[in-house]
């Protein structure tokens, strides 16, 4: 328990064991991917190391080596494009409905129960229901429509979750002042709400983008034309089995690092910003 | 020109209500009709077949894959929530320093930046015959040749989901514990209660909220799961999300959808149960 003048208890270092343990059980796996990419170019899919190259990153970009890594430029680009469209949607849809849970309205716990039952309905179901309905309506299933849909139902209760967690820290004081002093609607939500809430925000702009980008179950029946990188990872994963892979992946992991840095920088960035303003 | 604030939220609420009912709710209406409807291969016929539900209810094949499906979820339950009791009590109650506890929050979360597919091919290296753990125990002069139940087998589905869930476990639990208040814990403590009696009798009631949660998203993703399941028992073994999508794949889509909407009935009733432990919005809220 908490510190007492003995010094800690036997439990902290039991407990503190047990922490390690689940930090090696994470970080491990991942190592193993990272230091194996740069494997040489007889080495295999296991230690030992045969000296340390980077071909299979050249393999990989070269497209060549005929290990069925056909497509991994135009997937890249697939993921991303739609992954931009899914945060910038997300982000918009789930801070306006974030907006309207800060009154009682009725059909509030509709919507609600709405994403709560899309975010834990199993996601092949919601996969299948998508292509099924636009099958039975004779549509084509197509990224724009039904794969961006189809993302959506993923990254959307969880950006309503956040929405919850910002806006019920939120200190409505300000915006009365705000009020106080003439501010209309449109003013208090730029210059008062926005501002506070803003590093929420970008939580959920970075969490719909990771969400996309990983999101397979209820994406792979609704993209409709060519794979994105989940599909085609999947696809390699079946097939090849060179350090191909563990290229890819210090790669995908190398892209996914840089923007949620990128993102928590913003947010210091900015937080320290508004801890600086001296009328904040 | 001013609105009403009931319109102003109807509004602001609108694109999110329409995205779920027509990407949620119509869809699951759809399946459900399409579940008790007539199929040849590569049609449906707008007639009603009761077969598909009979062969879902009554085929023994059904039975045994709940089963093991249960199996893996209630393994993958007690070790995600043991674990993850104890370090989020670790966090809260023994390390002292914010910046700390945020901090080995954040490492634990680090890993899970790396794509999901990726991760799976991570074990390869470690548990495969030639990988670290066999090449260390046969070092060790422990076993004498490799192990083969290591990798695609029970034991490294059972691995992979722990691994994958044992955040989602953690993360809850810190929460709902960060917010007993002190006091109550040196009101134990005067009282005499030992740490263990703490334990049992103060922390493990308030933080039923935070187990509840985390339960609801283990649920979801070992019930939801057929890829993971797929490449980590190395193809062997099937669940219920795997028999839907081997008929998706072969375009069988009545009995994809009985089975489909039988896999949400149990998940729904899962859910709703735990949710009468946990106001997930008043949760977040406070």
């Amino acid at each position: 328990m908490m510190r007492t003048a003995r010094g800690r208890p036997p439990s902290f270092y039991v407990l503190a064991t047990l922490m390690i343990a689940l930090l090696i059980f994470l970080y491990a796996p991942m190592l193993c991917v990272y230091i194996l990419s740069f494997q040489g170019p007889d080495g295999g899919m296991s230690f030992p190391m045969t000296g340390w190259s980077t071909h299979w990153f050249e393999v990989l970009f070269a497209g060549t080596g005929g290990q069925g890594i056909g497509d991994v430029p135009n997937s890249f680009k697939r993921s991303i494009r739609l992954a931009a469209c899914v945060s910038v949607l997300s982000t918009i849809i789930a801070v306006s409905a974030g907006m309207a849970y800060r009154r009682k309205f009725p059909g509030s716990n509709f919507v609600f129960y709405s994403a709560i039952a899309s975010m834990v309905l199993p996601s092949i179901f919601i996969g299948f229901g998508i292509a099924l309905t636009f099958n039975l309506l004779g549509w084509q299933v197509n990224w724009f429509t039904s794969g961006i849909g189809a993302q959506l139902t993923w990254s959307l209760p969880f950006g309503l979750l956040i929405m919850f967690i910002v806006l019920g820290r939120f200190n409505p004081a300000y915006e009365e002042a705000a009020t106080d002093l003439g501010a209309n609607s449109g003013q208090r939500f730029r210059m008062i709400i926005l501002p506070i809430i803003l590093p929420g925000v970008i939580g959920i702009f970075v969490s719909s983008i990771t969400s996309s980008y990983e999101e397979n179950a209820r994406t792979q029946l609704n993209v409709g034309l060519g794979n994105t990188m989940p599909m085609e990872i999947t696809g390699i994963l079946t097939g090849a089995s060179t350090p191909v892979l563990f290229a890819i992946g210090t790669l995908t992991s190398l892209a996914m690092f840089a923007i949620i840095l990128g993102a928590v920088a913003l947010m210091t960035v900015m937080a320290r910003r508004r801890a600086n303003r001296p009328d904040a | 020109m001013r609105v009403p604030p009931r319109v102003a939220s109807w509004l602001q609420v609108a694109p999110m209500a329409l995205v779920f009912t027509t990407m949620v709710l119509i869809p699951l209406g759809i399946i459900t009709v399409v579940s008790f409807l007539d199929y040849d291969f590569a049609r449906v016929f707008p007639e009603i077949y009761l077969g598909s539900w009979t062969d879902a209810l009554t085929s023994p094949l059904t039975l045994s894959l709940y089963l093991t499906v249960f199996k893996f979820l209630l393994i993958t339950l007690a070790i995600t929530f043991v674990v993850g009791f104890w370090l989020a009590y670790f966090l809260v109650f023994h390390v002292e320093s914010t910046g700390w506890r945020m901090g080995l929050l954040a490492a634990a979360a680090i890993p899970f930046w790396t794509p999901g597919p990726i991760r799976m091919v991570s074990w390869v290296p470690l548990l495969g015959k030639e990988g670290l753990v066999n090449k260390a125990l046969m070092n060790a002069g422990i076993t004498e040749a490799p192990l083969d139940w290591l990798l695609y087998s029970e034991f490294s589905v059972i691995l992979a989901y722990c691994n994958l869930l044992t955040l989602a476990m953690l993360g809850p639990i810190t929460h709902s514990m960060a917010k007993i208040p002190r006091s109550l814990i040196q009101a134990a403590q005067d009282a005499g209660a030992r740490e263990w009696q703490i334990v049992r009798d103060v922390v493990l009631p308030l933080c039923k909220p935070g187990i509840a949660i985390g339960a609801i998203f283990i649920i979801t993703a070992v019930l939801g799961d057929f890829f993971m399941i797929k490449i980590m028992s190395g193809g062997q073994i099937n669940t219920p999300a795997n028999a839907i999508a081997t008929e998706l794949a072969a375009f069988q889509y009545p009995p994809a959808a009985a089975k489909s909407v039988m896999l949400l009935v149990i998940v729904v009733v899962l859910i709703t149960g735990l949710l009468r432990v946990v106001d997930i919005r008043k949760e977040l809220q406070r």
